[in-house]
């Protein structure tokens, strides 16, 4: 029996997947249409026990697109989650109903439980502070597509690094390229947790700094990934409140920013961003967003099995 | 202070001094029937100071559970009072349910019946973390 694969942190792909899925990707945005039909009768469950825009809608739109269809709900008010059913007797019955799994969750880990009981592909579509390696996927394929390579970068993070699950990932995809150089750029209280410190970046060698100040630092920049600091991942309002505004990218401050620098954000942003950046050429940050369609297409494709 | 011999048993000799009450607990030998002796501050040559178990039965041991507990441990297996098999002890890669994950966002905080369960990630300085979070494995109390 053929063992189902699934997507739960990046890292279970290997670089030479993560190609093969970056190719698929370009070749759905050349000609879509080669693609419209080849997962007719295939269903997609959509399950989000958290709130998503982007996400959710992308999965759906990429399985749409891919002449497939889609069940599922997007908040666990309106499954029996509400009831006090457990992930694992969730998910083992959706997997009676579709041929593959996206699933967001605001526990860390529960995707990789849903694995166990699925029986169909799952993927993570967030799991708490934790990975989100679509997100990445999207990620990566903007970069590609933007600087032409995977290496050699000097890569930017700011904001929330402590709870920022895309940066998380972000930062375990890019070390497996050659010349990465990374920039931390975050307030004391969030910044990168030591397990991704020690356990990636040191691990692995590859040079970093880490500071508070992003205007100092957007000069040596290829890439600036802005996070936002997320509100749902604080026990106690009063230090999300004192550090909500701890960077705003303004123009002003891209001004000593190279030519070619590319600004990315996962989104949605509050006003880490402010909307005067939109219009610059550098702003790549809804590039992502129709990018993170493709690259899920890619990647259904791949889990199910089926080639075009 | 002189402890029998034993005929079938087990011996877990060069615990780590003072640990033996905890490795008693933990492996739950107070429910045992047969005959347990543990001797604390056993001079040592090569730990200067050890503790000893003798069990006088046969059990089954839960080796991975014991080399997370105490790694230096060795296990004495004792069969018609001759040392049958003898076992040394290290980290294992994978330990269930006797570390629990205390990150209030994992899953394992709210899943129904989710036993906890770590891998060992940095074998030099014991660190394990949660399959599911990734958070580092709580300093064992002892």
């Amino acid at each position: 029996m053929k063992e189902t694969r699934n997507l739960i942190d990046i890292m279970d792909l290997s670089v030479e997947e993560i190609d093969e899925l970056l190719d698929t990707a370009s070749d759905i945005i050349a000609d879509p249409d080669k693609y419209a039909e080849c997962c007719k009768r295939k269903k997609l469950a959509t399950l989000f026990f958290e709130p998503s825009t982007r996400t959710r809608l992308s999965f759906e739109a990429a399985m749409y697109e891919l002449g497939g269809n889609v069940i599922g709900f997007s908040e666990s008010n309106s499954s029996s989650a509400a009831k006090g059913e457990s992930v694992a007797d969730t998910v083992r019955t959706v997997g009676c109903y579709a041929d593959i799994i996206a699933m967001r969750h605001p526990k860390e880990g529960a995707p990789l439980v849903a694995t166990r009981t699925a029986g169909v592909p799952v993927i993570n579509a967030g799991d708490g502070g934790h990975n989100h390696p679509t997100q990445t996927l999207a990620d990566l394929l903007t970069i590609r597509r933007e600087k032409g390579r995977l290496t050699d970068l000097t890569v930017g993070l700011c904001g929330d690094l402590k709870f920022g699950r895309t940066v998380h990932s972000l930062i375990s995809a890019m070390s497996r390229y050659s010349g990465i150089r990374f920039v931390l750029i975050s307030p004391e209280e969030l910044r990168l947790p030591e397990y991704v410190v020690n356990g990636v970046i040191e691990k692995k060698g590859i040079p970093y700094t880490e500071t508070t100040d992003l205007e100092g630092a957007i000069p040596g920049l290829d890439i600036l990934y802005m996070t936002r600091v997320q509100r749902e991942r604080f026990f106690n309002e009063q230090d999300y409140l004192r550090l909500k505004d701890s960077y705003i990218l303004t123009p002003e401050k891209l001004v000593n920013a190279r030519a070619d620098l590319s600004v990315m954000h996962p989104l949605p942003r509050v006003n880490e961003i402010s909307v005067a950046v939109d219009d610059d050429s550098r702003a790549c940050y809804f590039k992502q967003v129709l990018n993170g369609k493709y690259i899920r297409m890619a990647l259904i494709l791949k889990l199910l099995g089926v080639r075009v | 202070m002189i402890i029998g011999q034993i005929k079938d048993g087990i011996v877990l000799d060069h615990i780590t001094a003072g640990e033996s009450i905890h490795i008693y607990d933990v492996l739950g030998l107070g429910k045992l029937d047969c005959t347990v002796a543990m001797i604390k501050n056993a001079e040592s040559k090569k730990m200067g100071k050890k503790d000893i178990i003798k069990i006088g039965q046969i059990i089954d041991l839960d080796f991975a559970v014991l080399g997370y507990l105490d790694p230096g441990i060795t296990v004495n297996i004792i069969r018609d009072g001759k040392l049958d098999k003898r076992e040394h002890l290290s980290l294992p890669e994978r330990v269930k349910g006797i570390i629990r994950c205390k990150n209030p966002r994992c899953i394992t905080s709210c899943e129904q019946e989710l036993e906890h369960e770590f891998k060992l990630t940095d074998r030099e300085n014991k660190v394990y973390r949660c399959v599911y979070c990734e958070s580092k494995a709580p300093e064992q109390t002892k």
